[in-house]
């Protein structure tokens, strides 16, 4: 499709070397990621999010805010997460992968990074009341986590579809003394639970604070998302020159509204000998329609505050997504990715669930692991790209998270009654 | 040319407010659509809106969200909406028609085409819910080119300095959102309203329309008295939806004296300010 928005784009990438490229400088005054980003929201919602902008621009740079947020991350979620040489993985894939351990977070995902963070910002602009949309539910059990823990009342919006097969989760929103919500509009899915939590938003915007998921959203939260999430890929870049005295060749992270991929990515964005990948859904088959992959087969479009690539119908309404993983089943993705893509420093591809639901199986198999059926997707991946790199090469994966939470799902998947 | 402008003009003089139905199109059926838009100017409405059906109506409450999903039913998009003022135009050259609705469905048009195909249609105000004045520039300036107006939202939470500069990219009139929340929502104080009125105008110089909470006659009084338009969305798009008018065109007769009925009254309740 020619527009001469896709021709600006193409003019940048003339322009660009990822090795002296200033990613920092992005998002800009804006929220503008090139043309992607920005502020589409209500004009009700518009003071709040310019409040939030501001508190954001202040305490990102406050020393305190800073170290309160790392004194969280160390003693409360566990950081610095593990990296772990996957031994028996890389025989058998034919490179040598390295796992970088979200799984090991308190609340079993790289979520609650995120959601200390929005917490903290919440607690100093003195709202009492926080809402979450969620998934899988992970950023819905670490958002009722850390509301329990600061005293905030907690209500999160879930599609009633991911609430009937996600019910661990449910119960654990529950007891932590959250309210959760099913809701059935729509395809009853995150798209609709985003909807919702925006209404919310908009009618109790006085005290209430939104904690976004994800690295998706109107500006600030793409970029404050990935600021707190970025955390991971710092580590992991240090933990890999302190461990293998290099760099790694690839780094495989799957993407949803891609908040574990920005993380790891980040910190590697200047490497550019190190090539990034992100997994996307391809439910069953990117040529069926059936699927979740809308930086592989959508286009640019407006949805949920943002501008970025979308799956959507010649109308512009969306479209029904489909995935076998909760977490990983939206229409969307978060900006900086739609531009790391056009940039061309990403690679993205689609996934099928059954190629996720045979690296779920090699992950438990050869390291005894249970991953996450959204990291799975980042496994099958590293699959396919290992033999390309050969066993000389390091391939880096974000196992983004545990899977206790889907095995319901995969005994479903194989006709498996528990 | 828009018909908006003149329109506020000749009611200021007649000191009279502006009775603007809001209605989504499509619903209950795409062919009841135009029926329904003659109906309502029968009844007294000076302007109509019409809703863009979107997959994802984030800004509207449960009744008019519902009104989404019955449209959608019937695969209603952006080309079929214009098709529908086109239509209402044939027979109605007068009562300015705007468009409410969200960002991707035009995009997925294209903005250049929408603007050319809205002109042609007749069509005369675009309200992007989710398209505040920071992100409106490419859009807005393709609708004053075909002399369509950009139209805008203020809320209880827009500060003066964002009224003024809304003043300058917006032209038509100013839609205020009279309540914190989605459509539909309830209860409106109508003193606090008069003050944030004032204040709106002095800021801006457009007329004021009043939307959000306004349900039955009495409040339309009441916001009519201070207010330049008096907007009706939810309260309409229940009787649609009560109405359970759906496919049979049977119904539809009926729903059409239903809601014209229903903008009488609300006109007469208006229209005593100008006797008082």
């Amino acid at each position: 499709m020619d527009n001469p928005e896709n021709r600006k784009i193409n003019s940048t990438i003339a322009a660009f070397d990822a090795a002296t490229f200033n990613f920092a400088q992005y998002p800009d005054e804006h929220g503008r990621f090139g043309e992607f980003g920005g502020k589409y929201v209500a004009e009700t919602l518009m003071e709040a999010i310019g409040e939030l902008q501001d508190a954001y621009a202040t305490f990102r740079n406050d020393p305190e805010f800073i170290r309160e947020f790392e004194t969280d991350l160390r003693d409360y979620v566990g950081r610095p997460s593990a990296m772990y040489y996957a031994a028996r993985m890389s025989e058998a894939y034919g490179a040598q992968i390295w796992l970088k351990r979200e799984d090991l977070n308190h609340t079993g995902a790289h979520k609650i990074n995120n959601a200390i963070g929005q917490a903290l910002l919440a607690k100093r602009l003195g709202k009492t009341r926080i809402i979450a949309e969620t998934g899988a539910g992970q950023h819905g059990v670490a958002t009722a986590t850390v509301a329990a823990r600061l005293g905030l009342e907690c209500v999160v919006y879930m599609g009633a579809e991911d609430v009937a097969r996600q019910q661990p989760n449910v119960f654990r929103m529950k007891l932590l003394g959250a309210k959760v919500v099913p809701v059935e509009s729509g395809t009853r899915t995150l798209k609709d639970a985003l909807n919702e939590a925006m209404r919310d938003w908009v009618t109790n915007v006085d005290n209430t604070f939104y904690i976004i998921g994800t690295v998706a959203g109107p500006h600030p939260y793409p970029q404050m998302v990935r600021d707190f999430q970025s955390v991971i890929g710092k580590e992991a870049r240090a933990q890999m020159l302190e461990k293998t005295d290099r760099l790694p060749d690839a780094v495989v992270a799957c993407v949803g509204g891609g908040s574990n991929a920005i993380g790891i990515f980040h910190a590697f964005l200047n490497d550019k000998d190190v090539a990034l990948y992100g997994a996307e859904a391809g439910g069953e088959g990117v040529a069926t329609g059936r699927h979740a992959a809308p930086l592989t087969a959508g286009r640019p479009g407006v949805l949920h505050g943002n501008r970025t690539y979308l799956m959507e119908d010649e109308n512009g309404q969306i479209i029904g997504t489909h995935s076998i993983s909760a977490g990983l089943d939206y229409p969307g993705v978060g900006p900086e990715h739609s531009w790391l893509k056009d940039l061309g420093r990403v690679t993205y591809d689609a996934i099928t669930d059954a190629e996720a639901m045979s690296a779920f199986h090699d992950v438990m198999r050869y390291e005894g692991i249970i991953p996450a059926l959204e990291s799975a997707h980042a496994f099958a991946y590293a699959k396919k790209l290992a033999p390309q790199y050969g066993k000389d090469k390091i391939i880096l994966v974000n196992l983004s998270g545990r899977g206790d939470k889907d095995i319901n799902t995969v005994a479903k998947m194989e006709g498996i009654n528990l | 040319m828009s018909r908006i402008s003149p329109l506020f003009e000749q009611l200021r003089q007649q000191n009279r407010t502006a009775l603007i139905p809001y209605i989504t199109a499509g619903d209950p059926h795409p062919d009841a659509t135009v029926g329904i838009m003659h109906a309502l100017v029968e009844g007294g409405a000076d302007m109509i809106e019409l809703g863009v059906p979107f997959s994802d109506p984030m800004a509207d409450g449960p009744v008019i969200a519902s009104a989404h999903e019955r449209a959608l039913a019937h695969h209603v998009g952006l080309i079929h909406v214009l098709d529908m003022v086109k239509s209402f135009r044939e027979t109605n050259l007068k009562t300015p028609v705007i468009l409410m609705g969200y960002q991707n469905p035009i995009e997925a048009m294209g903005i250049d085409r929408f603007a050319e195909l809205a002109q042609a249609a007749g069509l005369d105000g675009v309200l992007t819910v989710d398209l505040p004045p920071e992100e409106a520039e490419p859009a807005s300036r393709a609708y004053r080119a075909v002399g369509i107006d950009p139209i805008f939202l203020i809320a209880p939470t827009t500060h003066a300095e964002r009224v003024r500069h809304i003043a300058k990219v917006a032209s038509g009139f100013i839609y205020y959102v009279s309540l914190k929340g989605v459509t539909g929502a309830a209860n409106l104080d109508t003193d606090a309203l008069a003050g944030r009125l004032q204040e709106i105008r002095s800021d801006c110089g457009l007329p004021v329309g009043v939307g959000f909470g306004i349900r039955n006659a009495e409040t339309a009084a009441a916001v009519g008295k201070v207010a330049d338009a008096v907007i009706i969305g939810s309260a309409l798009v229940q009787l649609i939806a009560d109405s359970a008018a759906g496919a049979n065109t049977d119904n539809w007769a009926a729903l059409r004296q239903k809601l014209q009925d229903f903008m009488a009254q609300i006109r007469v309740a208006l229209d005593q300010k100008t006797q008082n």
